[in-house]
């Protein structure tokens, strides 16, 4: 195991984001605590409790899964895609690091990074909302596993993409949608019948349900399902990956 | 000679493409400068480029100090260095980060005393706070070196390590070359400046579509396949030359007021006193006479000319 490639990626990725701290920290902050006063504030006072809880507290977990989720995905896009975009990844193809080296670093930087941006979001909310954490250890290993999942996908895109149109694409088009309707600020038992059943077939719902219930301890779906649909996308989303370095799919001609 | 590559039967083929490199097999040995000399498309990056594991290869193995650099990428991979052709380096990084995070990537722990022994090498000390971006063109090359002896490796491909750089960092540059072989680094360069190879080279390899047309010693190949000229500059033009001194070989040249003679390197017997008293005998005045070798860029053009017919 190379595990100096590991620290040198990891690091280099935690460098770059320390050195722009308003785009990395700031700015997901800011849209948070937007929301919080958009939806908790000034719409939220007019809306009915969920489950006995106030809309202002019920939409903590969504606004820290929604950021997460998507903070998640362009971290670790950008993170392999500079390098393939500037030519740097040269260095990454000749070295000798696994393929499994090479993503625990990358991934492993995206992840913290949202994580930790997570985290803050968590400790702002706390300035607008009275919040409780039902099951605080959980809410963490959700957290984490959120953002490694979300982190593979951006990976993968980053490996996938071609120009920075691709790289926009699927967060934009497809991340984002799937995040907002999969429950961030809504239980979609508030939804009609039909839409309900299509919700179920909005993966991001799963992660979004999951993590609620870690703060209030009841959610759309069970947290065993949650988990699994964790494990499953993760699994899947290694397995994309390890197919992409065995056959240097966009890496090597 | 102890191999420190070898490359046996290797073929690249690109997607859809014709062969890149065709059924290549030779050996490089160690602590040796080998230039490789070809035209653009020759091959001569897909060469390094798979080698270095930037490129699959179609078929064929390559070894570097035994290593297969396929099922045993790790430690063949850990003794290669890589300077890229272009300037390819994250813009907004530091010059002291990215040759850190190069070290790394090869497996070494962080030794800050030998990162700072190379940048002050290669006159990088003082600059080692500044972005990449703010550097000259000349200065990123350098980083680009930097980066890949970072982690100390035992042999160094450099691809065209002098394009478009000017004459002095140039001369730094083959200096540098001259100076990592003293310390027993091996080093593959393409280049297509003819002189940089006749300069620093001690064994030539040419390449053209794919294929090697020769590697040999740069000495004996200039001796083998150079030629040499003597001019003879004349006092008064002449209109054909006698046959006595056509007999001998040499042909009219710049309308009649010159004769040329072409003759072998490596011949002991050149026939030049010969010509001098057939010219005297035949009355034929001079002013002057001198001799022409050719360079490794004559031979490189030779080379080619002929494979292209």
């Amino acid at each position: 195991m190379n595990y100096y490639a590991i620290r040198a990626i990891y690091t280099f990725e935690m460098a770059r984001t320390l050195r722009t701290p308003l785009q990395s920290f700031a700015s997901p902050v800011i849209s948070t605590i937007l929301y919080f006063i958009v939806f908790g504030s000034a719409i939220g006072h007019r809306m009915i409790p969920i489950d006995g809880v106030s809309y202002g507290v019920f939409i903590v977990p969504g606004l820290i899964m929604l950021t997460v989720m998507t903070q998640s995905v362009a971290n670790a896009s950008f993170g392999i895609y500079f390098p393939k975009f500037l030519g740097t990844i040269y260095e990454h193809l000749s070295a000798p690091i696994s393929p499994f080296e090479i993503v625990t670093g990358y991934v492993g930087a995206a992840a913290t990074k949202s994580a930790v941006v997570g985290l803050i979001i968590l400790g702002v909310s706390f300035l607008f909302v009275p919040l409780e954490i039902a099951h605080p250890v959980l809410m963490m290993g959700l957290l984490c596993s959120t953002a490694f999942c979300f982190s593979l996908l951006g990976f993968i895109l980053g490996l996938w993409a071609r120009n920075f149109e691709q790289l926009s694409f699927v967060p934009t088009l497809i991340i984002t949608p799937l995040v907002f309707l999969g429950g961030s600020f809504y239980s979609i038992d508030m939804l009609p019948s039909i839409w309900r059943d299509v919700s179920m077939l909005n993966p991001a719902m799963y992660l979004i349900s999951g993590f609620r219930w870690a703060f209030f301890g009841n959610s759309d779906v069970s947290i065993q399902l949650s988990v699994v649909f964790i494990g499953f996308f993760i699994a899947t989303f290694l397995g994309i990956i390890w197919w992409i370095f065995s056959t240097g799919y966009r890496l090597r001609s | 000679m102890t191999a420190i590559v070898e490359v046996r039967d290797l073929t690249k083929r690109y997607d859809g493409e014709k062969l890149a490199l065709k059924n290549l097999s030779f050996k490089i040995a160690a602590g040796e400068i080998i230039a490789l000399l070809g035209p653009n498309g020759a091959g001569k990056t897909s060469l390094i480029s798979t080698i270095c594991g930037l490129t699959t290869m179609s078929q064929g193995k390559v070894f570097v100090s035994g290593f297969d650099v396929q099922s045993d990428y790790r430690n063949a991979r850990s003794l290669i260095g890589l300077v890229p052709q272009e300037l390819m380096l994250e813009p907004f990084e530091t010059v002291m980060g990215t040759v850190s995070l190069s070290r790394g990537l090869f497996g070494k722990a962080p030794n800050p005393s030998y990162i700072r022994g190379i940048l002050e090498r290669l006159s990088l000390w003082d600059k080692r706070d500044s972005p990449i971006r703010e550097l000259s063109g000349g200065m990123k090359r350098r980083v680009l070196i930097a980066k890949a002896l970072s982690h100390e490796p035992k042999i160094l491909f450099l691809d065209e390590p002098t394009a478009g750089v000017d004459v002095d960092l140039r001369r730094d540059m083959w200096r540098l070359v001259k100076d990592l072989q003293r310390d027993g680094v091996t080093i593959v360069l393409t280049t297509h400046y003819i002189e940089e190879a006749e300069e620093i080279a001690d064994r030539i390899a040419v390449i053209h579509d794919g294929q090697i047309l020769l590697i040999e010693d740069k000495n004996l190949l200039m001796k083998r396949l150079g030629k040499k000229q003597l001019l003879v500059e004349l006092a008064d033009p002449i209109e054909r030359l006698p046959k006595l001194l056509e007999d001998l070989g040499i042909k009219l040249h710049n309308e009649g007021r010159g004769l040329t003679y072409t003759y072998d390197m490596e011949v002991e017997q050149t026939g030049i006193p010969e010509i001098l008293g057939a010219l005297k005998s035949e009355g034929i005045r001079f002013n002057d006479v001198r001799t022409e070798q050719s360079s490794l860029e004559d031979i490189f053009i030779e080379l080619i000319k002929d494979r292209s017919v």
